[in-house]
C-alpha cells in the first residue's frame, strides 16, 4: 500500500462524502501485522491468538456513505464560526489537509454533547464575542471575513485584547486549541480525524496491538495502518468472549 | 442500623497495590479474609488503545468513588483550599491497573536520612522545619521482602548489585539484592539508546529501570508487546503485573478471599476498649457491618488518613488511632515536576514502547554525590522514557520557535512530532512542619462526609533539588544532541498526586508515628495499615515496590503473631 497522500483531501467537498471511497486497509497489510504481532506473542498462545483474531477480523468499513448529521450542541451559526476558527488554527494549505478535513469541528460538536459538556455554555459566550467583536469593528461576521483579519481577531484572543471570554481571552482560545487539536489528531471513532489526516499529518504509524523492534527502528517509514482502536473487536461491546482469555481475574468480572 | 455480616478473620480496605498483595500472604495462612473495594472487576477488554478515551475523557478514573471526594489543597494554613482531581483509581487491583508500573526498590540511604545526614554533613544540614525521622529499620530489613514481590508479582529489571557484585548495566547505587531480577528488563529503542551513550560519554552509568511488566512469559502471562498506552490505561495482555491479575487471583484461589465489588467503607467501628470491631460500607443503597478480628486498612494515603479521621468514637474523639494526634501529619507528595523537555533534530522513533521503557541515572538521586558544598540534602532519579501518543504529540512545546497556531505552526508539528521528550525527574521529598493532611471544613462529599484537605508546599530544599536536577538534565539531553531546551518552573503547593506518602507515619516513638515498625497502630492494636501512608522518606523513585514489599510483611507479622494481635 503507498503512503495516504497528504493532499489528497485538501478539495475535500461535500460531493466526495458521497462517492463510495477505497478502503484504507490491504490485505497484505492486514497479514503483515497479524504475523508481527504472532511472532513476538508466540509464547502466549491465548492471547495472540485474540490478537491475530481481531487483525483478521478489522477491516469492516469499506463502503462509507454521506451520513445525514444532526448538529448535537451547537447552533448553526455557532458551528460555521467555530469552523472558520478551526481553519485559522489548523489550516488546509499546502503542505496538507488540516482541520477541515478531519472533521474537528464536527468532533467538537459531538464532545461538547459528551464528554466536554461542562464547556458548552463557555463555548456559546466565546463564539458569540468573536462574533460581535468582528461585527462591531470590522462590519461582518467572523467566518465572513478575510483570513488575515480572522488571524488578527484570534490572536487579539489568545492575548486577552478582547474581553467577553470565560474565563477570559486566552483561556478560552486554549481551550478551542486545544479541543481543535484533539478533534485532528483523535481517534476517528469520535467523529475527528477522518481519513486519518491528522495521524497523516504528523507521520504517525498507526495503532497496533504491538510493536517490534523492527517496527520501532522503521519509525516514520513504517506504513501507516489506518486502523481505529475500535477496528479491534476485542474492543467493542459485541465482543466474542469465547476468545478471551478466562484465567486470572477476568472469572469474576 | 447497618445490618450486620458474619464475622471474619480479617477485613481489608482496599484491593489496590497493598491490600491485594497483603491478600496473599494472609489466605496462604488459611486466614478468611473480606476484602472491600469501591470499585469493580476489569478485564483486558476494558483497555482499548485509545489516546482520547484514556487521557482527555479520563476513563480510568471516571465514575468512581474517589473523584467524589477529591482533596482540596492550600499551599499555607493562610489560603483558601481548592478542590482539584483525583488521580488515583477505584477497581480491583486499584491503580495498578493504570500506573506506569516502574517498580524500585529504595536506596538504603531513604531508610536513614536524619542519621546519615547527620552523621556524613552534620545536624545543621537537615532543614529546620522537617520532620524527618529514620525508618525503625533499614534497607536489609525490607530486601527479602522486595525479593519476595519481584519473584511473586512479576518485576522485570536488570539487577546492578548482587551480594555485593556491582554490575554496571544495573544500578550500582542500589543496596545489596540477594539474587537477579526473575525477567530481563525491558528491551532497549533508538531513543534509549541515544541516551544511554550519552550518558556514558558524560562518565554516568545509564541502566533500564525495573518494571512490574513481563518481558517473557511469566505465571502464564505473556509478554509486553511495546504497543503504548500503558499511561492511564491497562494492559491488553495482562503484561502489566497489576494485583488484579497476579496476587489477587492467586488469593482466590485459596477460597479464603471474598471480594466485595462497589462497597464504600464509610467507618472503622471500636469497642470501649479502643479495639476495632470492623467496619460500616455502604453497597448499592444498603449499609452494612462486616466484624472482623483485625482491620487492615488498604486505600491510598489521603483516604487511609480520611477514614481514621472520620471514625471518632468515645476513645478516639479525635479520630481513630489519633489520640497522639499525628494522624495527617508528616505528609509529602513527591516533587515530580519541574521537568525539562527538549528538541532534537531527528525522529525519535518514539511512537511505540511506554512510560516504563527507558533510561535511568542515579548519579545524582539520594545521597550518590558528594553534598558538601551545596545547599540541600537528597537528590533526584533522572529518567527519560519512549511513548508518544499523536493528541499530546501536537500539544508539544514550540520551543519559541513558532505561535502554537496556524500554518507556520502546523509546519512546525508536521516535521518535529517524534523530535522531542520530556524527561521525568523524582526528587527526594522531605516532611516538615505545616505540610498535613486533615478534614475539609466546607467542602462535603455526596454522602455529607468532609472531604481530605491538604495544606502543604515544597521547601527550599525541594525547590534546590529541582533546579540543581533540571541543569543535570539539561546537560545529559545536550549531550544526545538536542537542539533546544525549555525547563518549567521549580513548583510550590503540592497538589494531590499518585506519590503521596505519609500521615499515617510508620516508626518506633508513639509520639510522633502511628504505626509501630509492624505497620500496626500505636494505639489500636488489631488495626493495621498498609500504604505509602506509612512511609517517612519519599525517596527519588516511584513508591509501589516498596508499598508492596511493606504490605507482605505487615500480612506476614499478622500471620506469625496472630494470637497476640487478637488478643
Amino acid at each position: 500500500m503507498k503512503k495516504k497522500n497528504l493532499n489528497n483531501g485538501q478539495n475535500n467537498s461535500k460531493s466526495d462524502l458521497l462517492e463510495e471511497r477505497p478502503t484504507n486497509h490491504s490485505r497484505r497489510n492486514l497479514l503483515k501485522g497479524a504475523g508481527l504481532v504472532g511472532a513476538a506473542a508466540v509464547s502466549a498462545i491465548a492471547t495472540s491468538h485474540v490478537i491475530a483474531a481481531d487483525s483478521a477480523s478489522t477491516n469492516s468499513n469499506s463502503k462509507r456513505i454521506a451520513p445525514r448529521e444532526a448538529l448535537e450542541a451547537l447552533t448553526a451559526e455557532e458551528a460555521e464560526t467555530l469552523a472558520a476558527i478551526c481553519d485559522c488554527l489548523i489550516p488546509s494549505d499546502e503542505h496538507g489537509p488540516g482541520a477541515r478535513e478531519a472533521r474537528a469541528v464536527h468532533y467538537i460538536d459531538k464532545s461538547l454533547a459528551s464528554h466536554n459538556n461542562g464547556s458548552r455554555h463557555n463555548y456559546s459566550v466565546g463564539l458569540n464575542a468573536i462574533n460581535e467583536f468582528a461585527r462591531k469593528t470590522r462590519g461582518k461576521s467572523f467566518p465572513e471575513l478575510p483570513l488575515d483579519q480572522q488571524n488578527s481577531i484570534l490572536l487579539a484572543v489568545q492575548t486577552n485584547k478582547i474581553s467577553g471570554f470565560i474565563p477570559n481571552g486566552s483561556g478560552f482560545f486554549n481551550m478551542l486549541r486545544s479541543h481543535t487539536i484533539d478533534g485532528t489528531f483523535c481517534d476517528p471513532y469520535y467523529g475527528g480525524n477522518q481519513e486519518f489526516v491528522g495521524w497523516d499529518m504528523l507521520r504517525y504509524p498507526g495503532i497496533r496491538l504491538g510493536a517490534s523492534e523492527a517496527d520501532v527502528s522503521a519509525g516514520a517509514s513504517l506504513l501507516p495502518n489506518h486502523q481505529s482502536a475500535y477496528d479491534h473487536s476485542t474492543y467493542t461491546k459485541l465482543a466474542d468472549n469465547s476468545l478471551l482469555d478466562t484465567e486470572g481475574g477476568d472469572g469474576y468480572a | 442500623m447497618p445490618k450486620r455480616l458474619a464475622k471474619t478473620d480479617v477485613v481489608i480496605v482496599g484491593m489496590g497495590a497493598a491490600g491485594g498483595v497483603a491478600a496473599l500472604p494472609l489466605t496462604n495462612a488459611g486466614l478468611k479474609v473480606i476484602g472491600l473495594e469501591a470499585g469493580g472487576w476489569l478485564s483486558p477488554r476494558d483497555f482499548a488503545p485509545d489516546e482520547l478515551r484514556n487521557g482527555s475523557r479520563n476513563w480510568p478514573q471516571s465514575v468512581q468513588k474517589a473523584a467524589s471526594e477529591a482533596p482540596t489543597v492550600r499551599a499555607t494554613s493562610s489560603d483558601t483550599a481548592i478542590q482539584g482531581g483525583h488521580p488515583m483509581m477505584n477497581a480491583v487491583g486499584g491503580t495498578t491497573m493504570h500506573y506506569w508500573a516502574q517498580s524500585w526498590r529504595l536506596n538504603p540511604w531513604d531508610f536513614k536520612v536524619a542519621s546519615e545526614t547527620k552523621q556524613r554533613y552534620g545536624e545543621s544540614r537537615i532543614p529546620e522545619d522537617s520532620t524527618v525521622e529514620d525508618w525503625p529499620f533499614g534497607y536489609e530489613e525490607l530486601e527479602p521482602y522486595y525479593d519476595k514481590i519481584e519473584y511473586t508479582v512479576g518485576i522485570s529489571g536488570q539487577a546492578g548489585n548482587v551480594q555485593g557484585k556491582k554490575n554496571t548495566a544495573g544500578n550500582i547505587f542500589e543496596g545489596k539484592r540477594q539474587r537477579e531480577y526473575p525477567m530481563k528488563p525491558l528491551r532497549s529503542s533508538p531513543f534509549t539508546d541515544l541516551m544511554g551513550g550519552a550518558a556514558q560519554s558524560l562518565g554516568w552509568n545509564p541502566f533500564q529501570g525495573p518494571a512490574a511488566i513481563t518481558t517473557e512469559l511469566f505465571d502464564g502471562r505473556p509478554p509486553c508487546q511495546y504497543h503504548g498506552f500503558c499511561n492511564k490505561g491497562g494492559c491488553h495482555v495482562k503484561a502489566k503485573s497489576s494485583t488484579a491479575f497476579t496476587v489477587i487471583p492467586k488469593a482466590v484461589d485459596t477460597g479464603n478471599l471474598d471480594v466485595v465489588t462497589f462497597a464504600r467503607v464509610t467507618q472503622i467501628i471500636t469497642d470501649d476498649s479502643g479495639r476495632v470491631t470492623g467496619v460500616d460500607y455502604i453497597k448499592g443503597s444498603e449499609t452494612f457491618f462486616q466484624p472482623a478480628d483485625v482491620v487492615l486498612l488498604a486505600s491510598y494515603a489521603y483516604e487511609n488518613v480520611r477514614l481514621l479521621q472520620l471514625s471518632k468514637s468515645r476513645v478516639f474523639p479525635n479520630g481513630l488511632a489519633n489520640n497522639s494526634g499525628q494522624v495527617g501529619q508528616h505528609y509529602m507528595t513527591h516533587h515530580q515536576g519541574a521537568p525539562v523537555t527538549a528538541l532534537f533534530d531527528r525522529d525519535l522513533h518514539n511512537w511505540y514502547g511506554l512510560p516504563a521503557q527507558g533510561v535511568a541515572i542515579d548519579e545524582w538521586a539520594d545521597d550518590n554525590f558528594d553534598h558538601g558544598d551545596l545547599d540541600f540534602i537528597g537528590g533526584a532519579n533522572l529518567w527519560v522514557h519512549t511513548d508518544r501518543k499523536p493528541m499530546s504529540a501536537a500539544k508539544m512545546s514550540t520551543f519559541g520557535e513558532t505561535r502554537n497556531w496556524g500554518s507556520d505552526w502546523k509546519a512546525f508539528i508536521m516535521k518535529n512530532a517524534d523530535r522531542t521528550n520530556s524527561s521525568y525527574i523524582q526528587k527526594t521529598t522531605l516532611p516538615y512542619e505545616g505540610n498535613y493532611l486533615d478534614l475539609d471544613p466546607v467542602v462535603k462529599d455526596p454522602l455529607g462526609f468532609p472531604v481530605t484537605r491538604i495544606t502543604a508546599r515544597y521547601r527550599d530544599n525541594e525547590k534546590r533539588i529541582a533546579a540543581f536536577s533540571q541543569e543535570k538534565m539539561e546537560q545529559w539531553y545536550l549531550e544526545a544532541g538536542a537542539i533546544k531546551i525549555v525547563k518549567y518552573g521549580l513548583g510550590n503547593s503540592m497538589g494531590a498526586t499518585t506519590h503521596a506518602y505519609g500521615g499515617t507515619r510508620m516508626g518506633l516513638n508513639s509520639e510522633t508515628n502511628v504505626v509501630d515498625e509492624w505497620g500496626f497502630s500505636h494505639e489500636v492494636p488489631n488495626l493495621g495499615v498498609l500504604g505509602a501512608s506509612v512511609m517517612g522518606s519519599s525517596g527519588s523513585r516511584n513508591p509501589t515496590l516498596t508499598v508492596q514489599a511493606l504490605s507482605w510483611r505487615t500480612a506476614e507479622h499478622l500471620v506469625n503473631n496472630w494470637r497476640s494481635i487478637v488478643g
